[in-house]
């Protein structure tokens, strides 16, 4: 019992944790048909709260029929309070000596493990920076119709070409904001 | 509708999600500095045993959904610059908030503002998107 519990909070290796997000793929599909995504949920929540005077088509279908994808939103909030709260990790987080060197470069603190505290937490820059950053992730995952789950995992696991040109189009945009922005975007905290 | 399969499937998506540190905006700095194989090593060997798995389903034919309906595979609308546009732009806001959407979700489940903040430019986002679509080359 006690093995299971220190198991449940420490971190998991990517050879366990690889393997249980690939698993989603088929389990989403034994489950009923579905395309193992969430990106998905953040048009279903636009489409829930537009007014009818606003009107934008793309937002006006039913929702309610996706309602099994709220659900799993749900569950994935509900499992990032389990994972991250109840089996809080006591440890800091494990990085290879080239980041750990990186982050003190930048002058970033490890604390927490899981954002720096300044873009955690209630900070002016902080809420900024998320919410212009979140602007371009909501844009571009609507725009390509899937996120890191629906393209990098479900698309590439059914063999799916578009999926591929998402997952290029994804990986370069990141290597370009996270060696041209973040390091100059970090600069300005402190 | 039977929705408690999918919420036990999305909670044990956002576990894995913490536990794996695929939220942690570190572990993905670390990734676009190729500085650890961590999640590297996730990506394939989830990309595989998807594979893998959606490879037996589909050998198991006679397999049939909870619902009991035969298993079909979802297929990706067809498409180009959309996808190739849409990943740069969501890349470039990854590489900085250092969060995709299903971090996104277990992260304000984890009670940060910071990934509260994102969700909220996520929604922002989705709907600019939706009013723009007609104007943006697919």
């Amino acid at each position: 019992m006690d093995t299971l519990i220190a198991w449940l909070h420490s971190p998991w290796p990517w050879y366990v944790s690889g393997p249980l997000i690939g698993l989603m793929v088929p389990l989403m599909l034994w489950i009923g048909n579905r395309s193992f995504g969430i990106s998905s949920n953040l048009r279903h929540l636009c489409a829930m709260t537009q007014p009818k005077s606003v009107g934008v088509d793309f937002f006006q279908y039913n929702w309610r029929e996706q309602s099994w994808s709220l659900v799993f939103a749900v569950g994935a909030v509900l499992g990032g309070f389990l994972a991250g709260i109840v089996f809080a990790n006591p440890e800091p987080i494990d990085l290879s000596i080239g980041a750990l060197t990186m982050f003190s470069y930048w002058n970033v603190p490890i604390a927490g493990g899981y954002l720096p505290p300044v873009l955690f937490d209630l900070t002016w820059m902080g809420v900024i920076v998320m919410f212009i950053g979140g602007v371009l992730v909501g844009f571009g995952t609507r725009y390509a119709s899937g996120c890191t789950s629906g393209h990098a995992i479900t698309g590439l696991s059914t063999l799916q070409l578009q999926s591929l040109l998402a997952v290029l189009g994804i990986f370069a945009g990141g290597l370009l904001s996270a060696h041209f922005i973040t390091p100059h975007l970090l600069s300005l905290f402190w | 509708m039977h929705l408690l399969p999918y919420l036990l499937a999305g909670l044990a998506f956002g576990f894995v999600m913490i536990k794996s540190e695929a939220a942690s905006w570190y572990r993905i700095m670390e990734m676009f500095y190729f500085q650890s194989f961590h999640m590297f090593g996730i990506m394939a060997s989830a990309i595989a045993t998807g594979l893998i798995g959606v490879l037996l389903l589909k050998r198991y034919g006679r397999l049939l959904t909870l619902d009991g309906e035969p298993i079909v595979i979802p297929q990706k609308a067809p498409g180009r610059w959309n996808y190739i546009f849409g990943g740069l732009i969501f890349g470039l806001g990854w590489g900085v908030i250092g969060l995709c959407p299903g971090p996104i979700f277990s992260l304000v489940g984890m009670g940060s503002i910071g990934a509260l903040a994102a969700l909220a430019g996520a929604l922002h986002g989705t709907w600019l998107y939706g009013l723009f679509k007609n104007r943006l080359p697919h």
